[in-house]
């Protein structure tokens, strides 16, 4: 397995506990040509975006108090912090680093259609490389518009800055134009936000919020300015010195919980890897093989952990969770040891929590300790990152197996195995004859291969994206997992092509997320950035509807978005207004055909209209508000869960539990 | 099992550092009892005495949550047998002369202090732990309190150690 993606450097100032870059790396390409103005040119590149070479502070570059203005200094501090695309809208109070942007050779600008959009595509910028994702917005409006990607940044542990133009100095408490408290707005969802109020700070200011951004558990960090600090003549010197001394993230885990956990790890009968994001976010994915091979464990990836771990390995039961396979969700349930690696216990993952892996004792590694025993209480606490986690666990299982032996797990692969052939991913084609919507994902996956990006919106296109794409490699599968945005597919595909531009990048979306952000595609056809754009059409906000199915009476309350029944949009007339190609597919025959057409478009963003039936639905499904143990393979058909033995039947839902269900989704908001 | 805890937060002297400790209990549903901001004898440090009544594991979560704030350098849990704990307290007590002399006999015993004085009512400071002024309270409430302020708790472990010396200055 290649990962062709680095971790973000270290910025100028105290040495972070990140890698050192490769030697021999090419200093910052100049940006290739700026396309302002230029519209449908077709660059099949975006520009300067090189993946895998800039994006790297160079060292040893050294100012020494070079007179500037600070809207110059914070231009030049985006450079030599190695920011190579910035994403973002101009407006009043940011207009002054507007200016020195025009001239810089370092760092592109994507112009955004909706500061929503720019928030995504920089955290789509970041899953895809790994780097830290930058966006740029003014004051007031611009930058409460990005307060929903900022919360799906923070939720999902992305490195992503956010910096905003702020109403001048002495306007600043007077509710003048234009002006939101944004750092106290965005206070509980950003990782760090600061107001610089002198312009001399700003070098630092960036800096620190890289190096926030990117270390220990990742997040976004805003960085709010001020107009008038944007224009005072300053000097830069770089690099400054960064002052946190609250911060001192642990990425070195305490060897002697190591030993226990290997112990552990060991004499486990039942044991299940259960892996998360942070996995992704630590590059280890290599090291998570080695430990799932040398200890044989089944491994199970969330959500935000697809790709961790290659779909095609036999060790893997898939992803757990309220739409995970039996076979993972059964695994976690049964387990005597869950090796938790940079996972959080979300709620999705485990259902009712008093009743999620009863007999589990937890191993629980995370390089934030607030979330070690949040919602599970571990046994084994390991603060620190999963690779240094893994590497040293590797070890210390070694020798532990070397000194005490381990435990045979065929007799638990048994029962994982019979669960996984009895109850496989799997869909029926709908009855009245419309286009399957997990076929036409499964075939895009299929055709796109494990090379292609794939990125998603919220809702049930997301959970079969996550069910039927075969993912193989790391940071190839980009969703919004813990706010659950939807619209995040189109914007965050726009990120993730502008940072891996050689690779195929697919945004799975659904018709209505992405009538909320589709505006960007108008970004991408000028800016020349070809993605691919899978909407599935259902007609309808699809999940919400499946639980107005099971759980209201199938009383439809305004799931209906008439892209079905008016053809209002007709997706394929507005893709070809937004300077892309639009394809339809409405049946079984036309799939293959317009994804390989679509595959073969390389210098203009595609739009696909799937036309698919609105009555399929997600399964496997854990309801909310009920037990891991509830879990339903389809439709009225619930595996059980009896005693020791892992019995596979088939069962009707009782009326009681359709009860918990309503009562459940009452109290649930929708994803 | 639910108790009170002390919490000694040192945060560095940062505008909006307050709104951060204060936000972050309220979002994570975490009921402060008192807090107090000062100074400390490093110009760029402030201390807060945080007082909560939580169970033992919310009390992590709420540690550790805390120490995820960038300007918090470091917490230290004050045992209330390791430390001295003050309030401070300014009450108006309705105080004619009939009763005067009996309203000072209360101030007398509990070693607080007269600080103004009104044909009508004395007013009164004390400081003390949380019991010695609710214990005060009580026994000046039946005179008429008019007017009260109090002070959230601050505190200091006994001993020559000192939790600002070592706080970790990158």
């Amino acid at each position: 397995m290649t990962t062709a993606t680095p971790r973000p450097g270290p910025v100028p100032g105290p040495p972070g506990p990140k890698p050192a870059p490769p030697p021999g790396r090419p200093g910052h390409q100049t940006g290739g040509s700026r396309t302002e103005g230029s519209a449908n040119q077709g660059s099949a590149n975006p520009g300067s975006a090189n993946h895998g070479t800039a994006g790297q502070a160079q060292p040893g570059r050294r100012f020494d108090a070079v007179p500037m203005t600070g809207a110059q200094s914070l231009v030049r501090s985006l450079e030599e912090v190695g920011c190579e695309v910035v994403f973002g809208i101009p407006g009043g109070t940011i207009l002054p680093a507007y200016d020195p942007l025009l001239d810089s050779t370092r760092v592109r600008h994507v112009l955004v259609r909706h500061e929503q959009g720019a928030g995504h595509a920089a955290t789509g910028y970041a899953q895809a490389t790994g780097k830290v994702g930058v966006c740029m917005a003014t004051s007031g409006p611009g930058a409460t518009n990005l307060v929903t990607p900022i919360a799906d940044a923070y939720m999902d542990s992305v490195p992503v800055v956010a910096i905003t133009g702020q109403q001048s100095r002495p306007l600043i408490g007077t509710d003048a134009f234009q002006e939101a408290d944004i750092t106290g707005i965005t206070m509980p969802v950003t990782k760090h936000n600061t107001l610089v109020t002198d312009a001399t700070e700003i070098p630092r200011a960036i800096v620190e919020a890289f190096h926030l951004a990117s270390t220990g558990r990742p997040g976004p960090v805003l960085v709010d300015i001020p107009k008038d600090v944007l224009q005072e003549q300053t000097t830069f010197s770089w690099p400054p010195e960064m002052k946190l001394p609250g911060y001192r993230p642990t990425t070195r885990p305490h060897g002697k919980q190591i030993r226990e956990a290997a112990r552990l790890i060991s004499a486990a009968r039942q044991p299940v890897l259960y892996v998360g994001g942070g996995v992704l976010k630590a590059e280890a994915s290599d090291q998570l093989r080695e430990l799932a091979e040398l200890t044989g464990i089944p491994v199970v990836t969330t959500l935000m952990a697809r790709g961790a771990f290659p779909d095609s390995h036999p060790q893997h039961l898939g992803m757990p969770g309220m739409h995970g396979t039996v076979s993972a969700v059964a695994a976690m349930q049964k387990a005597d040891l869950l090796v938790a690696l940079g996972a959080r216990f979300d709620d999705r993952v485990t259902g009712v929590l008093s009743s999620f892996a009863p007999q589990a004792k937890i191993v629980h590694a995370d390089i934030d300790p607030a979330e070690i025993s949040k919602n599970r209480r571990a046994d084994v606490p390991i603060v620190g990152d999963c690779k240094e986690v893994i590497v040293e666990l590797l070890d210390a299982v070694r020798t532990e197996r070397a000194e005490r032996g381990h435990t045979d797990l065929a007799a638990w692969w048994k029962q994982l195995d019979e669960l996984r052939e009895t109850f496989p991913l799997g869909y029926d084609w709908p009855p009245d004859g419309s286009l399957s919507p997990q076929y036409v994902i499964e075939r895009i996956g299929q055709i796109a291969g494990p090379d292609a990006l794939y990125t998603a919106g919220v809702g049930q296109h997301q959970m079969w994206a996550a069910q039927f794409i075969g993912y193989e490699k790391p940071r190839t599968w980009l969703n919004s997992g813990g706010l659950g945005t939807m619209g995040y597919a189109v914007p965050a595909a726009m990120g993730a092509k502008m940072g891996r531009p050689d690779a195929v990048v697919w945004a799975i979306d659904g018709d209505g997320c992405f009538q909320m952000t589709n505006q960007e595609l108008a970004t991408c056809a000028i800016e020349g950035i070809p993605i691919k754009v899978a909407i599935i059409n259902n007609g309808n906000l699809g999940m919400v509807r499946q639980w107005q199915n099971l759980f209201y009476k199938e009383r439809y309350s305004n799931t209906d978005l008439g892209t079905h029944k008016h053809r209002i949009p007709d997706f394929k007339l507005l893709a070809e207004a937004m300077g892309c190609v639009g394809l339809r597919a409405e049946s079984r025959d036309d799939v293959d055909r317009v994804i390989k057409q679509a595959m073969e478009i390389d210098d203009q963003p595609v739009v696909i209209d799937f036309v698919v039936g609105p009555d399929a639905q997600v399964w496997p499904m854990v309801a909310a508000g009920t037990g891991n143990d509830e879990i339903m393979a389809a439709r009225n058909i619930r595996p059980l869960f009896d005693g020791d033995e892992l019995v596979a039947g088939v069962d009707e839902v009782s009326a009681a539990t359709a009860e918990v269900h309503e009562e459940s989704a009452r109290e649930e908001s929708e994803r | 099992m639910i108790e009170r805890h002390t919490l000694s937060v040192l945060v560095e002297d940062k505008p909006g550092v307050l709104a951060r400790v204060s936000g972050l209990f309220s979002r994570r549903g975490f009921n402060i009892e008192s807090l107090a901001v000062g100074p400390t004898e490093h110009t760029d440090i402030s201390r807060m005495t945080i007082v909560v009544t939580v169970d033992d594991l919310p009390l992590e979560q709420v540690t550790k949550q805390l120490n995820k704030l960038v300007h918090v350098i470091k917490i230290v849990e004050l045992d209330a047998n390791a430390s001295v704990q003050r309030q401070l307290l300014l009450v108006k007590v309705r105080a004619d002369a009939t009763v005067r002399s009996q309203v000072l006999e209360v101030v007398e015993l509990f070693r607080a202090r007269t600080v103004d004085v009104t044909p009508e009512a004395v007013t009164i400071e004390a400081t003390g732990t949380v019991d010695k002024i609710a214990a005060l309270l009580r026994n000046l409430e039946p005179f008429g309190i008019r007017e009260m302020v109090q002070s959230g708790t601050i505190a200091v472990g006994r001993g020559p150690r000192s939790i600002t010396a070592t706080t970790g200055r990158a």
